[in-house]
């Protein structure tokens, strides 16, 4: 597995939310009410048992605590990070509902988990093992959270991985001030601790192995390659210097150097949660004027409320109802052609103006990887995406499904239990159960 | 992995943590749910001639934002049928054959101890738990702490019970007592197998100024019940050293009272508890809580190396001496760590008021306060007011003085070091 490089650009992020300290945690963990059927619990994917990990925490049982976390949702350290718990759990907290402020869950779990890796503590071992074999396709969470779960069962796992490194977009697109590559990496070496997971990188699905291959090879297929490159305006003069995917530049954020050099102002282009990420990291890079172009209104803006708020307080301002015609410049890109949109995001006559930029970046959307298997006999794409049903299989016997690539795009935790429900799926296609 | 079996006089659990006898154990279905959760053991909701309560029942003691950190209770023993409960019981132990079913008993002759005891061990009961403890309702009827109040008459019964049972006899004992230790002695006298404890203390959770009627109301009026939870703790575990340190007494011991998580069971256990019981925590959060209890007592064994539960049961017992036999001489101050210090100055105040007068305001920019080391007696209000955990710790002083003891100083006159802030 190659390592992550130690220069690179994501080191200068400080975490958004720093972590606890025992008092902090403890201080925290004490407000909790321990409800019953509770609703943090049920607005969790991965359903982890948030009272009881936050009860284990009050009596110094850190260990417990971890363990409650990691039996439901092995990738428990990264999610405590990258989750938008602001929208789930901490949402569902009871305390919401007497305005009194809600437990920070996400906090106290990240605090635990912490705990958990700095002190070496492991759960969970390979089961005996089983004489079957399964290709996971893609070495993100989706795949690691099978792979996981199917080495408890028993079943020999190979993952083959495009890429040179493992963590899908745990390692290549987290935001920095949430989690930083060389931390993804860790609890890919974690996760893939319980052993025997054979590991396959730089193979890529399509290219140098094909499906048929797979299921001549393994007894079992789990198909987790999450979604494809930026989307960009398809406009003559898109190549131009300074304009890049969003995904793509984070990603050299993360694992190398960007040049940001004479860049005066940077525009980022949509309104999802990959653009509230761009921005916020423009701007932890040293840039003073970065701003949003959303072609509607902010009210309707796919990206969350609380990462919108964070960016406003970092200094990023917004061109709402702005729509991106084409750039300006020549050789380098000087700026972003745009219309104004009106109430039902269409183009309103004569509204044209031109944004000045240096640097443009596309937040519009990732491609859909569906195209990848669409071929094989029995498989169903649905939007771009792998269709599945609810145990995560496709039409196509043996071949199972679950992450990004399924779901259009949600998040690590969904991945994370897609990928346990698959594997829990393919154990019993395995054993033979119906 | 250490083995978590628990061993209290022959009866035999998977793990030390029994729910007591209390509405936590009132049923069958809710015993097999208490099992399902992980508990290793119950003792039944005492069974006797069934009695009828009254509402309200119970009244809590809430404070500084924490809900009932002590629990009061004025409901008897079980108001269900005999029948019932024995048929109830005998379903539990056949299908939760490895878990300890105990039954707690209160009755009043000799013949209806011998009838329910043979009925209790017909239906499957592990061990029999002898209800002298409940101090309301009961009492007053002959039974209850009555019985446990009086050596003689618990001795009495005790004997009956023994010779009538075929499984350990558990005596229950009352901490509506000035001294724990006769009751346990009678107890053995009259061939317990072991004893538990404590039950509830007698007691009134608090009375409405606005109706001025004491709490639980019934109506228009209160009555005394017995308190339990968290509050209790530090009696009980008196109990329980004062009985386990008593050289003539030499039965095992379940530790009862203010149990809510694992760390309170292994301090009952270092002080000799061979199991533990729990109602309070229960009856507020659930069986749920008995997951952290064990998960808790699991790694705590493990870290300290302990295989088993004899490793640490009575771990505690050679550090519990008198009062006469701790070393006068031994000095310690209150040090305050200026880095964690957060300035609330709860420590000034509490030492001015209520210590020694030895803790200033700091001078200067920062609030961290200052300790007069000279003339501070280390008494530890400081440390326990101090709202940052580790900030202020008490520091042993070398002053020189050899250790010296009361008993010693009058025995044979061993010099004690000058008295600190008695000026
Ligand atoms: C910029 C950005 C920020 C995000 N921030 C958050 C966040 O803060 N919190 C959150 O919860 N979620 C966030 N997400 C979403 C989250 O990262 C994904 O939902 C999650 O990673 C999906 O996991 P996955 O395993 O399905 O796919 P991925 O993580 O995308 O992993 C797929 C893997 O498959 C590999 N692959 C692709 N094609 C092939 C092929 N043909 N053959 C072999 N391997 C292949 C890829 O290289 C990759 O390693 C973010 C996403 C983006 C783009
Ligand atoms: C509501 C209530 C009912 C109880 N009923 C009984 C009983 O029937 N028999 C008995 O031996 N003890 C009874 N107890 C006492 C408990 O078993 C236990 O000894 C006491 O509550 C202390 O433990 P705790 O602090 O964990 O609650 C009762 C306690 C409560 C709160
Ligand atoms: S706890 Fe149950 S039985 Fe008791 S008062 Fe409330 S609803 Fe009634």
């Amino acid at each position: 597995m190659s390592t992550i490089p130690a220069e690179r650009d994501e080191t200068k992020f400080e975490d958004f939310k720093a972590p606890y300290t025992a008092h902090q945690a403890r201080m925290e963990a004490e407000r909790c009410l321990y409800c019953e059927d509770a609703p943090c619990v049920k607005a969790c994917p991965t359903s982890i048992d948030v009272p009881q990990f936050i009860r284990k925490i009050t009596s110094g049982n850190l260990w417990g605590s971890a363990r409650t976390i990691f039996s439901a949702n092995i990738l428990g350290m990264s999610c405590s990070r990258v989750c938008p718990v602001e929208t789930s759990c901490v949402a569902a907290c009871v305390h919401n509902e007497q305005a009194v402020a809600p437990i920070q869950i996400g906090r106290l779990q990240r605090f635990v988990t912490d705990h958990a890796y700095e002190s070496g503590w492991r759960y969970f071992e390979a089961g005996g093992s089983s004489g079957k074999s399964v290709a996971l396709v893609g070495g993100g969470p989706a795949s690691l959270a099978a792979a996981h779960e199917l080495r408890r069962k028993g079943h020999a796992c190979t993952i083959y991985e495009k890429r040179r490194m493992l963590g899908g977009l745990n390692t290549t697109g987290i935001a920095p001030y949430k989690l930083r590559a060389d931390r993804a990496t860790e609890e890919v070496e974690w996760v893939l601790g319980i052993g025997g997971v054979d590991i396959e990188t730089s193979t890529a699905l399509g290219e140098d192995v094909s499906l048929e291959e797979l299921e001549m090879k393994h007894d079992a297929v789990f198909i987790g390659i999450g979604l494809g490159e930026d989307t960009f305006l398809s406009v003559t003069n898109e190549h131009l210097e300074g304009v890049h995917g969003a995904v793509e530049f984070i990603e050299r954020i993360k694992l190398g150097r960007v040049d940001l050099d004479g860049v005066g102002r940077a525009l980022v282009i949509g309104g999802g949660n990959t653009a509230l990420d761009a921005v916020r990291e423009l701007v932890g890079l040293g840039l003073d004027d970065v701003r949003l172009v959303y072609r509607g209104r902010e009210e309707v803006k796919p990206g969350y409320a609380h990462e919108w708020e964070a960016a406003k307080m970092e200094g990023v301002r917004a061109h709402w109802q702005t729509q991106p015609i084409d750039y300006r410049g020549e050789g380098r890109v000087s700026g972003l052609r745009c219309v104004r949109t009106d109430e039902k995001k269409r183009a309103i006559d004569g509204s044209e103006r031109t944004l000045d930029a240096d640097l443009i970046l596309l937040a519009l959307g990732q491609e859909t990887l569906g195209s990848l298997v669409a071929s094989a006999e029995g498989i169903e794409i649905d939007g771009g995406c792998v269709r599945i049903d609810d145990n995560g299989a496709t039409g196509r016997p043996g071949v199972f499904a679950g992450g990004d690539c399924t779901n259009g795009g949600k998040e690590v935790v969904n991945a994370a239990f897609e990928g346990k429900r698959a594997a829990e799926a393919i154990d019993r296609y395995l054993m033979g159960e119906k | 992995m250490p083995d978590l079996t628990a061993n209290c006089a022959g009866i035999v659990s998977p793990n030390p943590f029994w729910l007591a006898s209390a509405p936590p154990s009132n049923s069958g279905e809710q015993v097999m749910r208490a099992f399902d959760a992980g508990w290793g053991g119950a003792v039944w909701k005492t069974l006797g001639q069934p009695i009828q309560n009254v509402s309200s029942r119970f009244g809590g003691h809430h404070y500084r934002g924490t809900r009932a950190i002590g629990f009061n209770n004025i409901e008897l023993i079980t108001d269900r049928p005999l029948d019932t409960n024995l048929r109830e019981i005998e379903e539990v132990k056949k299908r939760y054959p490895h878990n300890a079913l105990i039954v707690s008993l209160m009755v009043e002759s000799e013949e209806e101890w011998k009838e329910i005891i043979r009925r209790s061990i017909d239906a499957g009961a592990d061990g029999l738990e002898l209800n002298f403890g409940c101090p309301h309702g009961m009492c007053e009827r002959g039974m209850g702490s009555a019985v446990g109040q009086e050596p003689k008459v618990n001795e009495r019964i005790t004997s009956w019970a023994a010779s009538y049972s075929s499984v350990p006899v558990i005596v229950k004992l009352t901490p509506n007592v000035h001294d724990i230790r006769p009751h346990g002695l009678a107890a053995q006298r009259g061939g317990a197998d072991a004893v538990s404890l404590i039950n509830t203390i007698k007691s009134i959770v608090s009375v409405d100024i606005d109706s001025m009627i004491p709490a639980p109301i019934v109506g228009e009026l209160g009555t005394n019940g017995g308190y339990c939870g968290p509050a209790v703790k530090p009696i009980a575990l008196q109990m329980v050293a004062s009985l386990a340190s008593t050289p003539e007494f030499k039965l095992p011991i379940s530790g009862i009272g203010g149990i809510s998580n694992w760390r309170d069971a292994v301090e009952f256990m270092l002080l000799g508890s061979s199991s533990v019981q729990v109602c309070t925590e229960v009856m507020l959060r659930g069986y749920r809580v008995v997951e952290d209890m064990i998960e808790g007592l699991e790694f705590y064994m493990r870290e300290k190396g302990f295989e088993r539960l004899d490793d640490l049961i009575g771990g505690a017992a050679p550090a519990f001496s008198e009062w006469g036999d701790l070393d006068m001489n031994f000095e310690s101050v209150a040090r305050v760590d200026a880095e964690t210090c957060i300035g609330c100055y709860d420590c000034v105040v509490a030492c001015a008021d209520g210590g020694h007068q030895c803790i200033e305001p700091g001078r200067g920019d920062r609030r961290v306060p200052v300790v007069d080391e000279e003339e501070c007696v280390g008494c530890n209000l400081c440390e326990i007011v101090c709202p940052v955990p580790g900030c202020i710790t008490m520091t042993e002083v070398d002053n020189g003085w050899a250790p010296a003891t009361w008993n010693q100083h009058l025995a044979s006159g061993v010099r004690l070091r000058p008295k600190k802030g008695s000026h």
